[in-house]
């Protein structure tokens, strides 16, 4: 069963990565970008679950000992959080660099603007 | 193993929403599809116990989807027309065979050639006997021994050394511990990020640079 | 649609649920040290609000409200409140040391500075995206004369 979610996940990494490399509209490319950030983020957190354990976080009455037998990995959580508010701005200027294009060539379409060349 | 068969089912999802949105002809039914992928995500951040996770990517993918959407619609060009590229499609799939077979090996698909710690066991802590100290994130919970200690009394909190976050740091939440104090240069260097990042989408999307809006380099003589 | 904004259901509904929306971020980033949350997810919460306004009333209706300098000034204050926070670290001899005293494990004035920080971050991502998608929101098309 761990294999098969490792596989799965690398595999919506491959579909993320076909769409960068062999699409030619922009917007199939931004489309890539974003699977490529979700593929990379589910990857980090599911390598640090465990198996019957709960969320890192301390409850009302229950003991610390308790916690940092069962609790899931804290670490790579903290890293996607990071991640994923990076990819928000990530997405921010590749759409204003999309809008720009649009407005200065009027297509999206990638080998039409290598064409034209402004 | 409900729980691990609803995350294979969710990833199922995602692979099919990725597929979809990346094949459909229909430009704004691709942004909808990347926005169903990420709500998938964010429920298999809540299954895996990551709630900090869940409530950022739902919020993150809802904004997201805004600009996409705002980018898609109200431009004339909303259909994909161009042809396929034969000889780029065909190395991307072998360079995609090669990854999953690698994938396979390193996660330990063939006995005893496997790198990756299997699903369900991370690499937390080693044994009290081991020569290698405990990993990182066992010291930002807490060594559990200590832990039971000072909770039955036999020792104190005064100096708390190696309790882990919520004695060291006083919170509750260990995420936000290891963010905002074990590892708060990076958050800085987030910080950073961000604000750069915005700024360069604003400076594009300027109406009126200090060259001018129509006039690009070349149609303009002497200094600038 | 983008300058005079959506129907009257859908203004009179925005004017009435913004501020609980802007409540609830709040919310979320304040208390991100005793439950899960945290200052990133309650900023882009706050920005959501903000693009709310700007969607339902359009750009022109939105001006009043929501303007390019009031984001910038917000932005930058968030940074530099960031920053003020992370300098202050050497009051207890190291950059970024937590130098508050931490109090009880459950309270709301518990973690030294990481309150402080959470809502720093608040002010700083929220008044950013907002400001981002205004930008977004107010851009013409060129060369064609229209209004977007």
């Amino acid at each position: 069963m761990g294999i098969a979610i490792y596989l799965l996940t690398f595999a919506v990494l491959l579909v993320g990565l076909y769409a960068i490399v062999a699409k030619k509209n922009i917007v199939k490319i931004i489309v890539g970008v974003l699977i490529l950030d979700y593929a990379v983020n589910m990857l980090l957190v599911l390598i640090g679950y465990r198996r019957g354990g709960g969320a890192p976080i301390l409850s009302r009455g229950q003991a610390p000992g308790e916690l940092a037998r069962t609790a899931v990995d804290p670490l790579p959580q903290a890293m996607v959080l990071t991640s994923i508010v990076i990819g928000l701005g990530l997405t921010a200027l590749m759409v204003a660099l999309a809008l720009r294009l649009y407005d200065k060539y009027h297509t999206f379409d990638m080998k039409e603007i290598r064409k034209l060349r402004g | 193993m409900g729980v691990e068969l609803f995350i294979v089912a969710l990833i199922g999802f995602m692979l099919l929403a990725a597929l979809i949105a990346v094949e459909a002809r229909d430009l704004l039914s691709s942004v909808i599809c990347v926005g169903a992928a990420g709500f998938a995500l964010s429920v298999i951040d809540l299954l895996v116990g990551a709630p900090d996770l869940a409530i950022t990517q739902v919020v993150v993918e809802v904004v997201a989807l805004v600009l996409l959407i705002r980018m898609v619609v109200t431009r004339s060009d909303t259909s994909v027309t161009a042809p396929r590229d034969a000889l780029r499609t065909g190395l991307v799939l072998l360079a995609g065979g090669v990854i999953l077979a690698a994938a396979f090996f390193a996660v330990g698909g063939v006995q005893r050639a496997g790198t990756m710690p299997p699903f369900g066991e991370p690499v937390l802590a080693h044994a009290k006997g081991d020569k290698v100290p405990p990993g990182v994130s066992q010291q930002y919970l807490g060594d559990p021994d200590e832990l039971d200690k000072v909770s039955a009394g036999t020792r104190t909190a005064d100096d708390p050394n190696g309790l882990g976050a919520a004695y060291e740091t006083g919170t509750a939440n260990a995420v936000m511990a290891i963010l905002l104090d074990y590892r708060a240069y990076d958050t800085l260097g987030e910080a950073t990020i961000i604000f750069v990042s915005i700024l360069g989408a604003y400076v594009i999307l300027r109406p009126k640079g200090r060259i001018g809006p129509e006039e690009g380099l070349l149609g303009r003589k002497g200094s600038a | 649609m983008m300058t005079q904004g959506m129907s009257l259901i859908v203004k009179n509904t925005a004017k009435l649920v913004t501020g609980f929306i802007a409540v609830f971020g709040i919310y979320i980033a304040m208390t991100g040290h005793l439950s899960p949350g945290g200052g990133f997810a309650g900023g882009v919460i706050l920005a959501a609000a903000a693009v709310l306004v700007i969607l339902a009333f359009g750009r022109r209706g939105a001006k009043g409200l929501i303007t390019d300098a009031q984001c910038h000034a917000w932005d930058g204050a968030g940074a530099l409140a960031f920053a003020v926070v992370a300098l202050c670290g050497y009051f207890s001899g190291q950059f970024f040391v937590n130098f508050i005293p931490r109090g009880k494990v459950h309270d709301l004035a518990s973690g030294g500075m990481i309150p402080l920080a959470n809502l720093a971050i608040l002010v700083k991502v929220g008044a950013g995206l907002a400001g981002a998608f205004l930008a977004l929101a107010a851009f013409r098309r060129l060369g064609m004369g229209k209004v977007a």
